[in-house]
């Protein structure tokens, strides 16, 4: 009737996990449509960062919660209700909060229905998994997503704008790379971020590999 | 010799009952869900696009002390509601002996990305455009977003000419976007280089606004200025 699988232990990884080992952004390389689109400031990024944290958390505790009655037969379309009432909610609330970020976002709001970060989540883990493992593991995801388009929406205003949070921090003299805030300087902050955290991995892989040796070398 | 029927699986039966139960279920909670929340913003969300007109107007009429919005239709006058179609609000500043300063109004034209929409001033007294503010617009950023800075571009604003026909039916001039440099009339705006489409979205937007309404201002002026009292 459902896809009950085998519950795992709550753990600091449950967290840890979508924040670092498997970030949404930069290791499964999800959700790319917002993270190119609307990181070009760091008001946006976190704002929509924060949107899909909260679509997740609450879309994926109902899935969990209803795990045990929702047959598989129907599942994806109960999901995808669930999800996109849940991005409603958020549309209104962020119109309610500020509408300069409203229309900041623009159609990027209504477009986290289809995000596949919520929705691989919701089949991945919360249909098989407690509410509170689920919590815990949404809360980590979304913080590393937001993290993530934070990472991007920093660096592309400071050098598409000269500004953060659109306070000047650069001085006068700085002439904006206007590049970085279209969809071009999208790809090329996120490659560079991918580039680093990349070679961050090999070099901790090398270490590891090194010690290994050293130790099989003691013996 | 009989052949072997070929062995079917058994067809397992749709849980048919508990589909249309748990669909029914998360309806009901996504249908609370939804209509909660937007009770719940309706009056923020109100708000803030009240506070947001009333900036764009200020910007467009800064010497108003008061304003007010009408609905300014083919036959009349009448105070703006919330359903009220918005091609046809306009908002009348008063200074604080009750005369109107100023009139502004709405607009919005394709630009390259999106919509550009604009809100305008119209002054009576020189039947021209004296301010324009873009309120809300996509283009790409370090071309068509140079509208929003450059002077030269404002200046095109400043008494932009808007007289009515003879007929009191449309603008005498249609006011137009021209090549950078090529500007002759009063009621032609230049366009800035390198960001045509843009300067050309406002142009259109400004004109078909105009058209519509400044007739009807000059037409109506005495009962515009007489509902700010």
């Amino acid at each position: 009737m459902s896809l009950v699988n085998k519950e795992e232990p709550l753990t600091l990884d449950t967290f840890v996990r979508g924040v670092w080992r498997e970030n949404p952004v930069f290791v499964t390389l999800l959700g790319m449509c917002p993270t190119l689109a609307v990181t070009n400031s760091a008001t946006n990024a976190i704002s929509m960062g924060l949107a899909t944290t909260f679509v997740l958390i609450c879309s994926n505790v109902l899935v969990s919660m209803l795990r045990k009655v929702i047959p598989k037969e129907v599942r994806i379309a109960a999901y995808i209700v669930l999800i996109a009432s849940f991005v409603t909610v958020v549309d209104y609330a962020i119109q309610a909060i500020s509408l300069e970020v409203y229309e900041a976002l623009g159609a990027f709001i209504q477009l986290i229905v289809v995000n596949c970060i919520i929705l691989g989540r919701a089949e991945a883990y919360a249909s098989r998994q407690t509410v509170v493992n689920t919590a815990v593991n949404s809360i980590g995801t979304g913080i590393g997503f937001t993290l993530a388009l934070l990472c991007l929406g920093v660096v592309r205003e400071v050098l598409g704008a000269g500004t953060l949070f659109s306070v000047r921090i650069l001085p006068d003299q700085f002439q904006p790379w206007v590049l970085m805030l279209l969809p071009a300087g999208g790809f090329f902050v996120l490659a560079g971020w991918l580039l680093l955290i990349d070679f961050m991995n090999v070099r901790k892989e090398r270490r590891a590999l090194e010690q290994q040796g050293a130790t099989v070398h003691g013996q | 010799m009989s052949a072997e029927a070929p062995v079917q699986a058994p067809v397992q039966a749709v849980p048919f009952l508990p589909m249309i139960r748990t669909l029914g279920l998360v309806s009901l909670i996504c249908g609370f869900a939804v209509t909660f929340a937007y009770q719940w913003t309706k009056p923020y969300v109100e708000e803030n696009q009240r506070i947001t007109t009333e900036r764009a107007v200020r910007a467009v009429l800064p010497g108003a002390v008061t304003q007010r919005a009408f609905v300014l239709g083919k036959d009349g006058i009448s105070p703006a509601a919330a359903d009220s179609p918005a091609e046809d609000v306009v908002y009348v500043g008063f200074d604080a002996a009750g005369k109107i300063v100023g009139i502004a109004a709405r607009g919005a034209s394709r630009g390259y990305a999106d919509l550009v929409h604009i809100m305008f001033s119209y002054d009576p007294a020189c039947e021209c455009i004296n301010a324009l503010k873009v309120t809300k617009m996509n283009e790409t950023p370090g071309l068509g977003d140079t509208v929003l800075k450059d002077p030269d571009f404002k200046r095109n604003f400043e008494a932009l000419d808007a007289r009515v026909n003879a007929e009191g039916t449309a603008l005498a001039n249609r006011i137009v976007t021209v090549k950078h440099g090529t500007k002759r009339e009063a009621w032609q705006i230049d366009a800035i280089s390198g960001s045509t489409v843009t300067s050309k979205a406002i142009g259109r937007g400004l004109d078909q606004s105009a058209q519509r309404l400044v007739p009807r201002m000059q037409r109506h002026l005495a009962e515009l200025e007489r509902g700010g009292r």
